[in-house]
């Protein structure tokens, strides 16, 4: 009996939990469908353009797919009937649609710089990512690890700026780095983001846990400072590491109000910001944005499935105590 | 054992070493720290306080003026900045109750599954946060659209009249609302599952001995023990619900008029499209207050009744 309501409720916990990941996961695939949807089309019956991605009612999925295997259906037929030029037909028709689902994709990167801007994004995490792991750890490991006068002074401003929003900042920020002459520039936004203090935080309750006999035993080996931080430490923060690293590549690949304040120059870019004007010139179909929103997106996708482990690591780091 | 020997000596010899001394002998804390602290005061810690600064000044290229209060009574005394006040605030007291509340009901029933079913709700309701908020601002967009978004078409299913949600001021604001609270609170759904896997057993097991059923459990054991985790969440969620803005400048442009104005949205028009920086950094100090006093008031109000 028992076993039969919990087979119910096991269900009915099954069926709720799939219709809610659904809605939650809809929006995504609605990208990737409009991105890939027949924007136009001869249909040969009613003698006219049909746009699939304006369509109402709408396309569930990308229509392409069926059309051209309908295609290649009649096409086989013609063949088989003797109809050459009927075949040719269908085989045109069948390479317009390869041609055209995808063409969102290469419109974009032929004529309208998304390579560039994907190249910028990626670089500028790539460089803050690597810098945000060496400063912070080093801050972390100090600040965990050592004593020393002005340490807790320097531990708690870094803990209260963490409360402070970052809108408060833009203004200053704005003239300062149009006095020093670097706006619309990269390294308006790198330094920028290199100060984020969140790392120094993660870092120091990660190296809070290593053992300190370990540092001695490197000290009395005669280990240098450096080499102890270098050798020691670090490899044991690894999945410390591992989780600041992706999230810090995943917030500078997804930053948006202030890239879109400092930078001008269309192929200093980054893919938020080309996306913004994108949608802003009011000229792109929904096709063509939403291939922009999936190449935007898709590095985050893979990181996210590569790495899903650190992800609920660093999250649990940042907000559960032991 | 030296080092040992040779800070006992010193102890005894000076009693308390210097602070100069003590600085002395750390001088390799100093340089690990070096790069973070320059990059932190210049990029932080100057301009917080240049932001309190400017909050008090006429700025100008060449000479800026002092104003006193000037850009507070300028800022308390305009329509727009009550309008986004509001429309901030409701926006924060509907979609943080409810991303919260659905995280943790989510979380909850996740919870009893096996390791794989686990992992793959989780990640299904994680993904979508990984994703930037310009992507995700832009296919609601397209799915609010009027004549061809898969809104109307789903209200069509009930015969609604197609609805303009984005540009009429009666649904602009709710639909925004809506879209929040429809994008998955992932970092929620993770910290709680976390929680969860870590209450011990033999406090479910007692339970079931004195006669406990599934929900009493729930609701005697999980839910009090899930209250750090709770608090932590309405904080960071009401914090980050105050920033709103991605969605706002991609989706609605704060309008039609000012329905959908928030308060970033509002800094940001002001010291960046009209230049008015000494008028935008008061803004900004304002929302600061605002999001601490909401932390204060949410600490208080979740801490004291345990």
């Amino acid at each position: 009996m028992t076993s039969g309501i919990q087979k119910v409720n096991k269900l009915i916990i099954y069926v709720l939990l799939s219709v809610f990941a659904i809605v939650s996961l809809l929006p995504l695939y609605w990208v990737f469908s409009t991105s890939l949807q027949l924007s136009s089309y001869q249909d040969e019956e009613l003698e006219r353009q049909v746009s699939y991605v304006d369509s109402n009612p709408p396309k569930m999925y990308p229509v392409g797919i069926t059309e051209y295997f309908e295609h290649w259906g009649k096409a086989r037929d013609a063949e088989s009937a003797g109809d050459a030029e009927a075949a040719a037909y269908h085989r045109d028709v069948m390479d317009y649609i390869i041609e055209d689902t995808f063409s969102g994709f290469t419109t974009l990167f032929n004529k309208n710089n998304v390579g560039i801007w994907f190249f910028n994004s990626f670089y500028i995490a790539v460089v803050v990512t690597i810098g945000i792991l060496l400063f912070d750890s080093m801050a972390g490991y100090v600040l965990a690890k050592k004593r020393f006068p002005g340490r807790n002074l320097i531990f708690w401003s870094i803990i209260a700026t963490m409360m402070i929003p970052g809108q408060v900042t833009l203004v200053p920020l704005f003239i300062m780095v149009r006095n020093f002459g670097i706006m619309d520039t990269h390294w308006a936004l790198i330094f920028p983001d290199l100060a984020m203090v969140f790392g120094v935080f993660l870092m120091r309750q990660f190296m809070h846990s290593i053992p300190d006999e370990l540092i001695d035993a490197a000290k009395i080996d005669g280990a240098s400072e450096w080499k102890t931080y270098w050798k020691i430490i670090l490899p044991l923060a690894k999945p410390g590491l591992a989780a600041l690293g992706i999230f810090t590549f995943m917030n500078v690949w997804n930053s948006f109000l202030w890239p879109i304040i400092v930078l001008n120059d269309a192929d200093l870019y980054t893919l938020p910001v080309g996306l913004k004007t994108l949608q802003d010139a009011n000229l792109a179909s929904f096709k063509l944005l939403m291939s922009g929103a999936a190449i935007a997106s898709i590095p985050m996708i893979i990181v996210f499935m590569m790495f899903q482990r650190h992800f609920v690591k660093g999250l649990t780091l940042g907000g559960v105590k032991e | 054992m030296k080092p040992v020997h040779q800070t006992a000596n010193a102890v005894v010899q000076t009693k308390k070493p210097t602070i100069w001394l003590q600085m002395k002998k750390n001088y390799s804390a100093y340089l690990f720290l070096l790069p973070k602290l320059i990059l932190f005061i210049a990029f932080i810690a100057i301009p917080v306080v240049w932001a309190f600064i400017i909050s008090f000044q006429e700025y100008k290229i060449f000479g800026s003026e002092w104003a006193g209060l000037d850009n507070y009574i300028k800022v308390f005394k305009s329509d727009a900045f009550y309008d986004a006040l509001g429309n901030t605030f409701l926006f924060t007291v509907v979609t943080v109750p409810f991303n919260v509340i659905s995280a943790l009901i989510i979380a909850s029933l996740i919870h009893p599954l096996g390791k794989l079913s686990q992992s793959f709700f989780r990640g299904a309701f994680y993904l979508p946060t990984v994703t930037s908020m310009v992507i995700v601002a832009m296919v609601w967009r397209w799915m609010y659209n009027y004549d061809f978004g898969l809104f109307n078409y789903v209200l069509g299913w009930f015969g609604i009249e197609p609805l303009n949600w984005l540009g009429q001021s009666s649904s602009a604001l709710w639909a925004l609302i809506i879209m929040q609270c429809l994008i998955p609170f992932g970092v929620g759904i993770i910290l709680y599952l976390a929680s969860m896997g870590s209450i011990s057993n033999t406090l479910y097991e007692a339970a079931t001995i004195d006669g406990a059923n599934s929900f009493q459990k729930w609701y005697r054991i999980t839910l009090p023990l899930l209250k750090p985790s709770t608090l932590y969440l309405v904080l960071l969620s009401t914090i980050g619900s105050f920033q709103v803005f991605t969605q706002i400048i991609m989706m609605t442009g704060g309008g039609p008029g000012t329905a959908t104005e928030t308060l970033v949205h509002l800094i940001y028009k002001t010291g960046f499209r009209d230049f008015e920086f000494g008028f935008a950094a008061a803004q900004s100090v304002v929302l600061f207050f605002i999001i601490l006093l909401f932390s204060i008031i949410q600490f208080r109000l979740l801490r004291y009744d345990d």
